[in-house]
């Protein structure tokens, strides 16, 4: 089975968490440009909760995504235009205007239990014409052999390839390695992998999701992903690199891309900060640590606490509205012991 | 024909659909003072519902709604708790029998209608669409607000206990965000309407939450919004009981955020399953000021005749 190595760089997606989902147009043609002639594989580009994510529940998109994936088309000359959706969020309405503006793939997302509300959304994207992955987030929340059982239900709707999807860098190595190998004993289909960095472990989990036989991989130039980042896709490159698994990556190029694109446009560097490690520590949805440091300045508690508060209430992707709601909890509870 | 010059105090009321809804709305009905449930009718002959309906004595039937229209008389109004697709095939027939047609599914064939808002504008209607369980527990909100500030926009999130969430709404996740954005435009009076959905599956499973974001022209006092919410939400507990407030109305310049839960009643279905209970709670409430509506019609019309 040959199945070549396919790196999907999803800066202009997960990246949208950082800078609460005020991409330029300019910014975008930027940097998918670069990642373009860098030999990236796919180009991600939605905002970072997906198509129709713009919202006050997770944040208003500066600019229409849809002008960001027109602006993405007219600069990618190889690379594959990639969206996000997930159900309850996104609308297969919003899908099909993607594809109207020329988007190639898309990853339906769902919590790693709830693969069947995906139903409809992969079924259109195959009458569309595109690939499509499943995405089952948060899956350090399943067992392999569950998350496996979810991924089946993915690919019997036709899903091209099914994620592991880390999506709180909450996975150590192992826990990485057995779920892709679960998922890879399952499926006919390609298995993937989207790690992120809040326990350092993003491409040593990436490495071994490879070994285990993972294809389709996520990563971000930079690192500029939501929590500590995600793979930082130069680093993965060299690494592939030296490892002779280079999937057709300029090294340097990508390297360029991470050092002169990106940074000016982050705003903040990916770093594993307190708040970005308690996410991996206490297995609490990345894209949540912004909107967790913003309540935590607004009510006056610890990020940290948000965060444990919001893991110790099994919060799921989706759930930002409980951040605030923690934050306001925790503040009640503290006003009457500081007087 | 049905009234035989002394009417009975109760109106005849049946459900098609014995699965969890169908059933839940069984324990609710029989409770009622207004409305006789007659019959259930499912299609399904092992089904929980039709047993426990034929333990409370209430007529079944094993063959849907074809045996619901063979009893005599019939029913004035019929639930439906079946499934959209199934709604498409029944509202039309319902119709041609003169029976009015109460639709908990998302089919809409009938105009939406949420009990507090706007239930005095569609008594009169043959067929009332209960929009979806996030519209039942959201559009109040949004249209207290309205009743007092002019509102640009109303986003919900609701979030629902994976156990709660049947394959009708699976299936139709979709059909759940579009329909209940336009409720909140069409009843809510928001000028612009979005709903996310996010289901979660802890263990146990979590009360039905909602999260209302309202956006409203400059200068609304917030103390009158506020009082107005909580007379909302005062009138959702008269028949949802479960229904509050997680917190106090939280006010951001021109933008209040409501953050509620709704537990259920527990009749049939677990106390989590109140985005199952507001619905079946709003489906009573509508059958029964239906009700009220037939008899008064009725009543009018007997004093008119004893004039003549």
């Amino acid at each position: 089975m040959n199945r070549p190595l396919k790196i999907c760089d999803v800066s202009l997606r997960d990246g949208s968490h950082v800078i609460r989902h005020q991409f330029t147009c300019e910014q975008v043609a930027s940097i998918a440009r670069g990642l373009d002639e860098a030999g990236v594989h796919m180009v991600e580009v939605s905002h970072g909760d997906g198509l129709g994510g713009s919202s006050i529940q997770y944040g208003m998109s500066r600019v229409n995504e849809l002008d960001l994936i027109r602006t993405a088309r007219s600069v990618l000359k190889r690379a594959k235009l990639t969206v996000l959706l997930l159900p309850g969020i996104g609308t297969r309405d919003d899908l099909k205007a993607a594809r109207d503006l020329g988007a190639e793939v898309v990853r339906v997302a769902t919590h790693c239990t709830e693969a069947d509300v995906a139903q409809q959304h992969i079924s259109l994207a195959r009458e569309l014409g595109m690939q499509v992955s499943g995405f089952l987030m948060m899956a350090h929340m399943s067992s392999p052999k569950d998350l496996a059982a979810q991924a089946r239900l993915m690919e019997s709707y036709g899903a091209h390839a099914v994620y592991v999807t880390d999506s709180a860098g909450a996975l150590t190595v192992d826990g990485a390695r057995e779920r892709v190998r679960a998922l890879r004993d399952a499926l006919q289909c390609e298995v993937g992998f989207h790690g992120h960095n809040n326990l350092s472990l993003a491409v040593a989990n990436t490495l071994a999701a490879i070994e285990e036989g993972a294809t389709w991989i996520d990563a971000a130039a930079r690192g500029f992903g939501a929590g500590a980042g995600n793979t930082a896709t130069e680093v993965l490159a060299a690494v592939l690199d030296r490892l002779g698994k280079n999937p057709g990556l300029d090294v340097f190029k990508l390297m360029d891309v991470a050092e002169e694109l990106v940074p000016p446009v982050m705003q903040r560097p990916a770093e594993i900060d307190r708040a970005a490690l308690t996410l991996g520590y206490c297995g609490v949805y990345s894209s949540f640590l912004r909107h967790a440091e913003r309540a935590a300045e607004k009510f006056g508690v610890d990020a940290r606490e948000i965060l444990v508060e919001v893991g110790k209430r099994k919060a799921v992707g989706g759930q930002e509205d409980m951040i605030i709601e923690v934050a306001l909890e925790l503040s009640q509870r503290r006003a009457p012991t500081a007087s | 024909m049905k009234s035989n010059g002394k009417a009975s105090p109760r109106v005849r009321c049946a459900i098609i659909g014995s699965g969890n809804i169908g059933t839940d709305l069984m324990v609710k009905l029989l409770r009622s003072e207004a409305l006789e449930l007659v019959a259930l009718a499912g299609i399904d002959p092992a089904s929980e519902g039709l047993a426990r309906a034929r333990t409370a004595g209430i007529k079944t039937f094993e063959n849907g709604i074809d045996g619901l229209l063979s009893l005599k008389p019939l029913p004035e109004i019929v639930f439906d708790a079946t499934s959209a697709h199934s709604h498409l095939k029944h509202a039309p027939r319902l119709r041609e029998a003169g029976i009015i047609a109460i639709d908990l599914t998302p089919a809409a064939v009938g105009e939406y209608v949420v009990p507090s808002v706007n239930i005095g504008e569609r008594l009169g209607a043959d067929n009332l669409n209960l929009v979806t369980c996030g519209g039942q527990a959201t559009i109040p909100i949004v249209a207290a607000v309205s009743s007092v500030a002019s509102v640009e926009y109303a986003e919900i999130v609701a979030t629902i206990a994976s156990a709660s969430a049947g394959p009708g709404t699976r299936q139709n996740i979709d059909e759940f965000t579009q329909t209940t954005a336009r409720g909140l435009e069409r009843l809510g009076g928001a000028r612009h309407g979005k709903a996310i959905i996010v289901l979660n599956p802890a263990d146990p499973p979590i009360l039905m939450r909602d999260t209302i974001y309202v956006r409203f022209a400059a200068g609304a006092s917030h103390e009158e919004i506020t009082a107005s919410i909580r007379r909302t939400v005062r009138e959702m507990q008269q028949f949802v009981p479960g229904y509050r407030l997680r917190a106090e109305p939280l006010f951001d310049d021109d933008q209040v955020t409501v953050m509620l839960e709704v537990e259920g009643a527990g009749d049939f279905l677990p106390i989590y399953s109140g985005n199952l209970d507001i619905m079946t709670a709003a489906a009573v409430r509508v059958g029964e000021e239906t009700a009220r509506h037939l008899m008064s019609v009725r009543s009018d019309r007997e004093a008119a005749a004893e004039r003549l």
